[in-house]
C-alpha cells in the first residue's frame, strides 16, 4: 500500500464476475509519512483510508464487471464500522460483492478482515460513468496488470 | 396493497426525511422536494429493489440534456410512478 500515493491495493487475489465478487490483500506500510501525524509515537492507519481500501476494491469489481469501459467514483459510504486498530505491518484482506448494479452506479457490501478478524465493513456506493478521458483508462489497464487483476476483456479493445 | 406512488413516497420520505404529508403526486422530486443527485441515487436504489426493476437514469438524464425530453416526464412523481409501471409490466412481460 502507497497510503501517500492513495494506492491502497497491491494485489486482487480473486475476482468471481458470476458471483459478483472480488478480493484484495494487501499490507500496511511499516512506515508513512501518513503515520507521523496519525499518530506521533503511535502509528494507526487512518479510518477514511480503510473506507478508502474498500472503495478501491469495490471499484476494481466494477472496473473488471464494465470491462474496462466504465469508471467508478466513490459516492456514498454507509454503516461503516471500524471495529479494530490497524498499525503498520498487517495484512489486510478485502472483500467486496456488488449488491445492486444500477443505471449509472452500483453498490457493494466490503468488508476488510485480517487473520480472520473483522477489521471494517460498510455499504459503498459508487457513480458508474465513461472514463474521463483514455489517459485516465490506460492508466486503470496498466494498473490492472500490476495488481494482477484476472484478465478481462476490455471494450473496444 | 399500497400504490406504485405509495410505495415512492414513502421511501422518499424515508430516505431524505422529508414529511410524508408533503410528499404529492404533482410533487416534483428536484424543484418541490430538493432532492439533489446523490439523494436521488438511494431512491433508484430502494425503488430497484422494491419493484425488482433498473430504472433507467442515464438514459433520462441524456434525454433531459439533449433537450428530448423535461424532468416533469421523470421526476413529477405520478409521471415517475407511471414509469415505474411501465418497467415493472415489461419486466413481466
Amino acid at each position: 500500500m502507497r497510503l501517500e500515493y492513495f494506492q491502497l491495493i497491491d494485489r486482487v487475489t480473486d475476482l468471481n464476475l458470476a458471483d459478483r465478487t472480488i478480493r484484495t490483500e494487501n499490507t500496511v506500510p511499516s512506515a508513512s509519512t501518513v503515520f507521523e501525524g496519525h499518530f506521533p509515537g503511535y502509528p494507526l492507519m487512518p479510518g477514511v483510508l480503510l473506507a478508502e481500501t474498500m472503495a478501491q476494491t469495490s471499484g476494481w469489481l466494477v472496473v473488471a464487471l464494465n470491462k474496462y469501459d466504465r469508471m467508478p467514483f466513490l459516492a456514498a459510504l454507509k454503516d461503516a464500522k471500524f471495529r479494530t486498530f490497524v498499525v503498520p505491518g498487517m495484512v489486510l484482506v478485502v472483500e467486496a460483492k456488488l449488491e445492486h448494479d444500477g443505471s449509472g452506479y452500483a453498490v457493494t457490501n466490503a468488508k476488510i478482515t485480517s487473520s480472520g478478524k473483522p477489521i471494517c465493513d460498510a455499504t459503498i456506493t459508487l457513480r458508474v460513468m465513461p472514463f474521463p478521458n483514455d489517459e485516465i483508462r490506460q492508466h486503470m489497464r496498466e494498473q490492472a496488470r500490476r495488481l494482477g487483476v484476472p484478465s478481462v476483456e476490455p471494450a473496444n479493445g | 396493497m399500497s400504490s406504485t406512488f405509495d410505495t415512492i413516497a414513502n421511501i422518499i420520505a424515508e430516505t431524505c426525511d422529508i414529511p410524508r404529508d408533503s410528499i404529492t403526486p404533482e410533487s416534483h422530486a428536484i424543484n418541490d422536494l430538493g432532492i439533489d443527485s446523490l439523494d436521488f441515487l438511494d431512491i433508484a436504489f430502494a425503488i430497484d429493489k422494491a419493484f425488482g426493476i433498473k430504472l433507467p437514469l442515464e438514459q433520462w438524464t441524456q434525454e433531459v440534456n439533449d433537450g428530448k425530453a423535461t424532468t416533469d416526464q421523470y421526476f413529477v412523481l405520478k409521471n415517475l410512478a407511471a414509469r415505474i409501471d411501465e418497467l415493472v409490466a415489461a419486466k413481466g412481460a
